[in-house]
């Protein structure tokens, strides 16, 4: 019963990072109605330029944390300028977007994997204080509770920022209407480089907390999740941060539930990815149907 | 206020607006009336940069504002309520308020959404309501008042009696007059001819993306070989 429970508990954490990385996704998602598949990229590259600032400049973690997540929304600025705004006056823009948000993919890996080599590499030891605590025969470590408040701390800002802030609302008016927004007076072009930013640095902290939960960082960690976030996604409704949220901590506890119980990790993809079918058979829109971004 | 000079719009090879030139003064109501597919929506949209301006020249307040983008103009003081009436409608009544004041300071906004709702005193009963489960009329009247929110100098308005009863398209009509008593400057796009000419001082007749016919309203209504050609009022 407690391995049960741990393992539970196990799947939130774990679960929480994949929310946040499946948010970004599901934000531009929902503004643009385009899919991002560099998002798996940035994740990549938002974990290895994070270890990478810590290694060499001796930052305290936290330090390389934020400066990683703001050049990862710096790579989601420069993602959008190339693979997307020139596609924009297409008819056939959602395809042709999605076609070079693969290739900008490719070239992102190609360059971590240039910059920071194919090896699977570590945040160096005693950087920073983990305590374990323990519970009954519950165990958890400091950091993983630090991960998880900065994933669901993280989830909360961008929704209360959608509901409430000013550029929030733009961003649900551009998601509802990009030509209502522009007669609005919205600068449509700047708040969807805001949505990109702001897209790409919550994928880029994703990849940082799962760099430190496993700590362990290659350039090909993007490709276990790329797949699960838009699992995910769709497991939530397509362009619902709240479904993304959900959908992120539910396919996170049934992948370590599938371990527990069957004791066989070669099962555990197969039996996510078959809740995942079976969700969408009995509710086809999602946990939490689509278009929420609107109402935020 | 606004002077336009050979107004050209064309979508890819299709010129919806040929050589259109119009005026309109300062506290004034002008109306651009004609058939489907004439090319009002286009004018309108053109002047707000949201439509593809071939050529011609736009000069609100003394400047030319062809170049400028969509918001660059609201933020000069032109604003739409745009055909269909167009409200965010996943958004509550009170959000689509706030954006219409998008370019605006938010102590601005937070007063003028009072004023609005004394206008109509339905949005503040249906303050939180989203914008999409209001009836034709309310939605038309969000509309208005989301455009009255920038503050804009010329409010443009697309067919603000499209698909309404006779009642509401009445009490739309007095509520343009009553802001043109308090100063407001209109243009407006109307099928419904009658109303229209009513209301305002000049008419515009399009037909086919060119101007066929202009004068004051009141003179356009007297002739009676006008109204059969161009009104279908006979
Ligand atoms: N986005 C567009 N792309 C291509 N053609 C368009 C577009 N918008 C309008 N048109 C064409 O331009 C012409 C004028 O259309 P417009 O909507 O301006 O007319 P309208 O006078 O507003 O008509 P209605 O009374 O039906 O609203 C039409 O032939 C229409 O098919
Ligand atoms: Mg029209």
């Amino acid at each position: 019963m407690s391995v049960f429970i741990q393992q539970l508990i196990n799947g939130f954490f774990i679960g929480s990072v994949y929310g946040l990385f499946a948010i970004g996704y599901t934000l531009v998602f929902g503004v643009l109605d385009i899919l991002n598949l560099a998002h798996a990229a940035i994740f990549t590259l938002g974990g290895l330029s994070a270890l990478w600032l810590t290694r060499t400049t001796g930052l305290p973690v936290w330090a390389s944390f934020c400066l990683a997540t703001l050049f990862s929304g710096l790579l989601g600025l420069v993602l959008y300028r190339v693979a997307f705004a020139p596609l924009r006056r297409r008819a056939d823009s959602n395809l042709s977007g999605l076609i070079s948000s693969i290739a900008m993919a490719i070239i992102f890996e190609a360059g971590a994997f240039e910059i920071f080599g194919a090896r699977t590499v570590r945040f160096p030891q005693g950087m920073f204080a983990v305590r374990v605590y323990h519970f009954d025969s519950l165990t958890f470590t400091s950091l993983q509770l630090e991960i998880v408040a900065i994933a669901l701390g993280l989830m909360v800002v961008l929704s209360l920022c959608l509901k409430h802030s000013r550029t929030g609302k733009a961003m649900r008016a551009v998601a509802e209407s990009e030509t209502t927004a522009r007669l609005l007076g919205i600068p449509v072009e700047r708040i969807i480089s805001e949505t990109f930013f702001v897209s790409s640095a919550l994928g880029g902290a994703a990849g940082i907390l799962f760099g430190l939960y496993f700590n362990a960082l290659g350039p090909d960690m993007g490709r276990s999740i790329e797949l699960k976030g838009l699992a995910v996604i769709i497991l939530g409704g397509m362009g619902s941060i709240p479904g993304a949220i959900l959908g992120g901590i539910a396919f996170g506890m049934s992948e370590v539930l599938t371990v527990a119980l069957t004791g066989m990790s070669s099962l555990r993809d197969a039996v996510a990815f078959s809740v995942l079918l079976l969700i969408l058979i009995l509710k086809p829109s999602g946990l939490l149907g689509r278009g929420r971004i609107r109402q935020a | 206020m606004l002077r336009v000079r050979d107004l050209q719009v064309a979508y890819g090879p299709v010129i919806a607006v040929k050589n259109v030139s119009l005026d309109v003064a300062s506290g004034a109501i002008v109306s651009l009336i004609g058939p489907n597919g004439a090319g009002k929506s286009s004018i309108l949209n053109a002047l707000s940069g949201v439509a593809p301006l071939k050529s011609g020249s736009i000069v609100f307040n003394g400047r030319d504002i062809s170049r400028m983008s969509a918001h660059q103009r609201v933020s000069a003081g032109i604003a739409q309520a745009p055909e269909g009436r167009r409200v965010l409608a996943g958004m509550s009544v009170r959000e689509n308020l706030e954006l219409g004041g998008y370019r605006r300071p938010a102590k601005e906004v937070r007063e003028n959404i009072g004023k609005m709702e004394e206008y109509f005193p339905v949005l503040r009963q249906k303050s939180k309501m989203a914008a999409g489960s209001l009836s034709g009329g309310e939605q038309q009247m969000l509309a208005i008042a989301r455009g009255l929110m920038a503050r804009p100098g010329l409010l443009l308005l697309d067919e603000p009696s499209l698909g309404l009863a006779p009642l509401v398209v009445r009490f739309i009509f007095e509520f343009l007059e009553r802001l043109r008593d308090e100063g407001q400057t209109i243009l407006l796009v109307e099928q419904n001819a009658r109303e229209a000419m009513e209301i305002s001082s000049y008419a515009y007749v399009i037909e086919s993306g060119r101007i066929v016919v202009e004068g004051a309203s009141r003179e356009l209504r007297r002739d009676a070989a006008i109204e059969r050609a161009y009104l279908g009022l006979a």
